[in-house]
């Protein structure tokens, strides 16, 4: 494969920006989940998001 | 008529705004969501994984660039969610304009980040094609700037509605300079016919057939479909994120309302 280093680095890059983008936004909503859970009262009667 | 996330406003919207605010009604979008998002986001995945490896192992290599050729398959896709991102990011900008719902603010503000990391994406690779091919990582080139204005444009949108300590403010003056910027996006279109650029003019478009042989086509559509439902995907997932933490900050606040109250009876 001709310029291997460059293609390769752009997979890098092309995979790993929407990867990092998904982690951050799951961990954040997962917290968010969490922490609602903790203190919203429509979450204790089943009703929450 | 601006209504809270926090706490539902009892006047009724307009006419016009009626069907708008029930569809962006933010209880019903975290209950839409809520069953959207997985399916968003792993076939967004996947099919960004099937291109991808489409255009890595089996695609061919083209006949001037050689296998440079292959980045592609992650230069257009990012290139495409760098403009089509901005363009949603003004939608949302002139929804929350002109009906001042939260939702759409919500929407503004999350949608620019990850619109700044495929720009960000795209100049990258788009750096790394143009190293073997032109002999430089980067031109002064008309294509070339106007993306990176774009990318400015959305870091001023983030810095911009996180600099105010009302939210709504922020808001406001993030949509007008979204919507100022939007001037930007027949700029980024049209520079390469304007203009004596070294960027390569467009090879796919609405009208005519593509100048693209099929078999590199397939996988790039593969692959914009991917990324669009992963930067979707994305979007949705801090949305939901966002209208949960406004929810646990109004929980919070009208807590702390409670008790200052209980402890005045206390003292009273």
């Amino acid at each position: 494969m001709t310029h291997f280093a460059f293609v390769a680095t752009a997979y890098a890059l092309g995979l790993g920006v929407p990867l990092a983008f998904t982690v951050a936004a799951m961990t954040r909503l997962r917290s968010a989940q969490r922490r609602l859970a903790a203190i919203d009262p429509r979450q204790r009667r089943g009703g929450g998001p | 008529m601006a209504v809270t996330m926090d706490a539902p406003s009892q006047a009724a919207p307009s006419r016009q705004g009626r069907s708008l605010h029930r569809f962006a009604n933010p209880g019903r979008f975290l209950r839409l969501s809520k069953a959207v998002f997985p399916w968003l986001m792993a076939c967004g995945w996947l099919i960004t994984l099937v291109g991808l490896a489409w255009g890595f192992f089996y695609a061919p290599a083209d006949w001037q660039q050689g296998d440079t050729s292959r980045i592609m398959y992650i230069h257009v896709p990012s290139a495409w969610l760098a403009s089509a991102g901005y363009f949603s990011l003004a939608i949302a900008s002139a929804v929350g304009l002109v009906w001042r719902h939260p939702l759409a603010d919500v929407a503004a503000a999350e949608i620019s980040p990850v619109g700044a990391g495929f720009t960000a994406l795209c100049l990258a690779t788009g750096s790394l094609w143009g190293k073997p091919t032109w002999g430089a990582w980067w031109v002064w080139d008309a294509r070339l700037t106007s993306v990176l204005v774009l990318f400015f444009l959305y870091l001023g949108h983030i810095a911009l509605v996180r600099a105010f300590d009302n939210p709504e403010r922020g808001a406001r003056a993030g949509a007008i300079l979204a919507l100022v910027g939007v001037v930007n996006l027949p700029i980024i279109k049209f520079s390469v016919d304007w203009w004596n650029t070294l960027h390569q003019p467009a090879s796919i478009g609405l009208t005519g057939s593509p100048s693209i042989a099929a078999s590199m086509l397939w996988p790039l559509l593969i692959s914009v479909i991917g990324y669009t439902l992963v930067f979707a995907a994305l979007v949705v997932a801090r949305m939901r994120a966002a209208v949960m933490e406004r929810r646990i900050r109004g929980l919070l606040m009208a807590r702390a309302t409670t008790d200052a109250a209980t402890d005045q009876d206390a003292f009273a």
